[in-house]
């Protein structure tokens, strides 16, 4: 192994895993300013540095706005008390907020942040780990963080909880089908699972939903918009109830159970809880943008000519990516504050029966578009016809399906 | 001389294994066993095998064995209790394992030497080569667009990558299309089958929500 290599590994791990999680607290502030700003609120623009409890006449004030607010938050939580209740199953009690926090944190390994970076001969990926199951990965270790709610929802011993451990384990494995059938696609346009080699794809011919430049101007991009817009919508859709974030977070819904799956936790395991959600958050924002925005690429064909492989590229890539994190997690903000919470069974419908088709039927779409050159007008006719059947006999039976359980009710 | 991680995941892989039949508590055993997987799934990426190993973890650790738990949990199982022994258990618990042992050890003894298995290391120059030798009809003027993915992966200027998803893709598709087919099938028919067992026609749900 080269030295070099290693002591980039080295580096990339501490400074990605340093952004994502000062992400997490950038966006507890950016979510209650803009939680705020939609509620016609001022919200927390000041935050003091209480010099009054050592005996000073006045807190001092930072001239930063609200920005201090997250050390505050994170200052009050490491300090409350860290209570654990009798009746707990102690040891599954206290693992299983680490189960939730780290596998979201796993997962920001493969996301590729800037463009490869040139130190000598070797190129270094601007990803920790450059796998070449990328997609595959974060769905594989995303999955296992339904362990952690389930477990704290169990290990709590008390019944809210472990209602919402159970709505939240139920609700992953239902959207988890949604979100890897979405994507499939995307994959089929690509040919390829390696995020790196996805971004430069995009970067050179135009990004996935914008095929603006390079070979993106072409009959066939422009006709798989069809089927790569609903693949955004759907996945998108299913992050949203992947994180347990409104409107899909029933495992939480206060009015029904007190606090869902965290209602026992307390001090730094709750905010554990807190932190493994909002890292989901960031995590999906990223997959989001390296799949369908172009990653870290600048767009408009302006990626060709800088000399990829300077340090400075690296880093101007990096700045790309993050500023379009960051305003899917605005985005991610916004639809919380906007949309009111599912009912349960509107929940499980929704996921199982509008989305698991659509994105079945939207994967032979997208394969009939590829295939086009291949199978000529007369297949692609007749199959369009198969397409349109199929659908319309599948909608008709997932109709049938949906009254059935409006009637009798959904678990 | 296999590297600490092998040792690592090997440890982790049977230390799971260990715990799931020693631990009373069902949950615990459970998750011993994702362990397990978890361990088995690093040694398949320890050999290059990325594809395999994250299906390990997919479909394994993230959805059988979540539903495992779930249903433990609904249950609500207590700790199993201490059963004796009886000698028909003891016997087929031993000469089981016995049997396999004798097979893996068969299985050793019979296979290639390390002179007979030359493995190439993966490294660009053999990927390259390898390449050339996959798709001879590539040459420097084929435009990028016409070129297979398989090849690009391989020679890919900054990262070339072993495409261990698209090559099993391509064996199974091309070489086996017919016998993947009918597996579908079947599995089709055993899903089909269930919805048929478990689904309660109409009538007797109405029947349930007016007796209760």
């Amino acid at each position: 192994m080269d030295t070099t290599l290693l002591i980039a590994a080295a580096i990339k791990i501490g400074v990605f895993i340093g952004i994502t999680l000062s992400f997490v607290s950038i966006c507890v502030i950016f979510e209650r300013r803009f939680s705020a700003i939609i509620q016609d609120r001022v919200g927390p623009n000041r935050t003091m540095v209480p010099l009054s409890i050592l005996g000073f006449k006045k807190d001092f004030a930072l001239p930063i706005g609200g920005l201090t607010q997250p050390v505050a938050d994170g200052l009050k939580f490491i300090l409350k008390e860290d209570f654990t209740p009798a009746y707990v199953r102690k040891f599954f009690f206290w693992l299983a907020p680490a189960l939730v926090v780290v596998p979201a944190l796993l997962t920001m390994a493969v996301v590729p942040f800037g463009s490869p970076m040139q130190i000598g001969e070797s190129w270094i990926p601007m990803a920790v780990a450059d796998l070449n199951v990328g997609p595959l990965f974060v769905f594989a270790i995303a999955s296992l963080s339904v362990y952690g709610i389930t477990l704290a929802g169990w290990a709590s011993n008390s019944k809210y909880p472990f209602f919402g451990g159970v709505r939240s384990c139920a609700q992953m494995i239902s959207y988890e089908i949604a979100l890897g059938l979405s994507i499939i696609p995307v994959l089929m346009m690509f040919g390829d699972l390696n995020l790196g080699h996805i971004v430069e794809y995009q970067a050179a011919n135009g990004w996935l939903l914008l095929p603006m430049w390079g070979e993106g101007w072409t009959l066939e991009r422009w006709l798989m918009l069809l089927p790569l817009g609903i693949a955004f919508v759907v996945f998108t859709t299913s992050i949203f109830a992947e994180t347990n974030r409104m409107p899909f977070d029933l495992p939480e819904c206060e009015t029904e159970l007190v606090g869902g799956y965290h209602t026992e936790y307390s001090s730094m395991k709750f905010a554990l809880f807190f932190m493994g959600e909002y890292a989901a958050m960031v995590v999906g924002s990223a997959i989001i943008v390296t799949l369908f925005f172009g990653g870290w690429s600048i767009g408009f064909g302006l990626d060709g000519m800088l000399p990829i492989g300077a340090w400075w590229v690296s880093l101007l890539h990096i700045g790309c990516f993050l500023t379009k994190v960051t305003v899917f997690i605005l985005f991610f903000i916004l639809v919380r504050w906007t949309v009111p919470r599912f009912r349960y069974d509107q929940l499980m419908t929704l996921g199982w029966v509008v989305f698991f088709e659509l994105a079945l039927i939207n994967v032979f779409l997208a394969a009939l578009i590829l295939a086009f050159p291949a199978i000529g007008w007369g297949g692609f006719i007749g199959g369009f016809i198969a397409l349109v059947i199929v659908s319309f006999l599948l909608i008709k039976i997932a109709k049938g399906a949906s009254t059935t359980t409006r009637e009798y009710g959904a678990v | 001389m296999p590297s600490l991680a092998f040792y690592l995941f090997a440890l982790l892989a049977v230390a799971g294994g260990v715990m799931l039949v020693a631990f009373r508590n069902p949950v615990a055993s459970a998750l011993s066993m994702v362990l397990s997987f978890v361990g088995l799934a690093g040694l398949f990426i320890g050999l290059n095998a990325y594809f395999v190993g994250i299906v390990q973890i997919l479909v394994y650790a993230g959805a059988i064995m979540v539903l495992f738990v779930f249903i433990i949990m609904l249950l609500d199982l207590n700790n199993e209790e201490k059963v004796k022994f009886r000698s028909s258990t003891l016997v087929a618990g031993v000469g089981i394992p016995l049997l396999l042992a004798v097979q893996v050890l068969g299985v050793i003894q019979s296979g290639p030497t390390d002179e007979e298995v030359a493995f190439t290391e993966i490294t660009p120059d053999t990927m390259k080569e390898s390449a050339a030798e996959l798709y001879p009809e590539i040459t420097e003027d084929t435009p990028l667009k016409d070129r297979p993915a398989i090849y690009k992966s391989l020679t890919h200027e900054t990262s070339p990558k072993l495409p261990d998803t698209n090559l099993i893709g391509h064996t199974i598709f091309s070489g086996y299309n017919f016998p993947l087919q009918v597996i579908g099938l079947l599995l089709l028919v055993a899903t089909v089958g269930v919805v048929v067992l478990s689904k309660r026609s109409n009538k007797t749900v109405a029947q349930d929500v007016s007796e209760s």
